[in-house]
């Protein structure tokens, strides 16, 4: 067996992440994104990382 | 071979890439589009990742490898000067703007330290990290590829219990900076390259020019993505949410953990991937890394063999991955890459103890029947 396959079923798989995602998400709104660089936003940082502790 | 037949072969195939780039940009454009400029953003360097890792060969796992190994010194030669350029750019970047940019500043505790080491020892026995795991899977990596989905359910399982662990004993979190913290990180930088070139064989301390463009490269775009998304590069916050997503969908309360339950956790549970930071890295890793291998024709290699009980072991071992990684705060790219060069000191004790952990996996990896006893 080659990549080629695992590749492939990989992709679909995070096809179907995706579309399981959009499915059971709230709807997108890009009107309500934030802007396009975080620096000179004046927003603070949203703190979704790995490093991040809740309640620090 | 004539003129003519090289032109033949070499037009589909010419094709064939330019569909393959313009379907990444539609799919960025698309992303800015239904979601925001930020997020299509963070796609494309996501992809830019994933292109460089897998195009230009810079990992971390193979590098502390081939040192312990075979007394190479290039690779992690390599890392630290890009952790360094990010850390020129980034500490100063944080001073100025400490509401709108973050650091990934984490605390050190005996939780995080086992988990650095049981990461780095679980890394050496997939043969990839956090980004590594990723970038690999996305080339066909079949190991990486088992491991993946393992890896994300330990994400989930390690932040559902994460509170639990850090209050086994976690020290305040300190994070140097200024122009002396600065200093000192660069200093620390040089003394690791600098050991690592005094232990490396005659003729494996030179970078080779790959190295020089990735760590360029991959610092540039560390950067950006500070500037685009406030926070620095992350991994496996990303890869547990795609499970929290998945069990919540179906059902699960996860009100009994402290890490899920927490308002800025639900949040991002009840909102798309497609607005979340570290998972459209992650999606662009993958992505970048199979159209890199693909580009170079590395789709068609044959895929290795190994027994059933080496299986069982990358399937434990993945798990343990993302496990250990949430309780380390991040992985090789988290933690090592966007700690240290954003000054938490939880960065270097990752270091230390995953450095320590991968020579334990090195020698741990022939005897699970990955590869054969030297």
């Amino acid at each position: 067996m080659t990549r080629k396959p695992i590749v492939l079923v990989l992709l679909v798989a995070v096809a179907g992440v995706l579309g399981f995602d959009l499915a059971t998400s709230r709807p997108l709104d890009p009107f309500t994104a934030p802007p396009l660089l975080a620096l000179g936003s004046g927003q603070a940082s949203g703190g979704a990382h790995c490093a991040s502790l809740p309640g620090s | 071979m004539t003129d003519t037949t090289l032109a033949t072969q070499s037009t589909p195939r010419l094709r064939g890439r330019a569909l393959a780039v313009l379907t990444a940009l539609a799919a960025a454009l698309a992303v800015a589009a239904l979601a925001g400029p930020r997020y299509g953003a963070l796609l494309l360097i996501g992809l830019g990742f994933g292109i460089v890792m897998e195009g230009l060969r810079f990992g971390f796992t193979g590098p502390w490898r081939r040192l312990i190994l075979f007394r190479d010194a290039t690779g992690i030669v390599a890392q630290m000067i890009c952790i360094g350029l990010v850390a020129l750019i980034a500490f100063p970047l944080l001073a100025a703007n400490p509401t709108e940019l973050m650091g990934a500043h984490a605390p050190v505790g005996y939780a995080m330290i086992g988990g650095a080491f049981v990461f780095g020892l679980c890394m050496q026995i997939v043969l990839g990290c956090g980004s590594g795991t990723l970038v690999n899977a996305g080339s066909g990596n079949l190991v990486s590829a088992v491991a993946l989905p393992f890896f994300c359910i330990g994400s989930f399982a390690g932040a559902y219990h994460l509170t639990w662990w850090t209050g086994l004993g976690s020290l305040p979190v300190a994070a140097l900076s200024g122009g002396a913290g600065l200093a000192l990180t660069l200093v620390a930088l040089a003394a690791v390259a600098g050991i690592a070139l005094a232990v490396a064989e005659p003729g494996k301390r030179m970078l080779p020019g790959r190295l020089w463009a990735a760590a360029l490269i991959l610092a540039g775009l560390a950067i950006l993505h500070l500037v685009v998304a406030g926070q620095p590069w992350g991994v496996v916050y990303g890869l547990g949410l795609w499970v929290a997503k998945g069990a919540v969908a179906m059902g699960a309360d996860l009100s009994g953990s402290a890490f899920w339950s927490a308002p800025s956790n639900v949040e991002r549970i009840e909102q798309s991937l497609l607005t979340d930071i570290t998972s459209l890295t992650d999606l662009g890793l993958i992505a970048g890394a199979a159209l890199a291998a693909w580009w170079r024709d590395g789709l068609s290699a044959k895929v290795t063999g190994h027994p059933i009980h080496a299986w069982i072991a990358v399937i434990i071992a993945g798990f343990l991955l993302g496990y250990s990684s949430r309780l380390a705060f991040g992985c090789n790219i988290g933690a090592l890459f966007s700690g240290v060069s954003t000054g938490s000191l939880h960065g270097w004790a990752w270091f230390a103890a995953a450095f320590t952990g991968s020579w334990y996996g090195i020698k741990l990896r022939p005897y699970l029947g990955l590869e054969a006893r030297r």
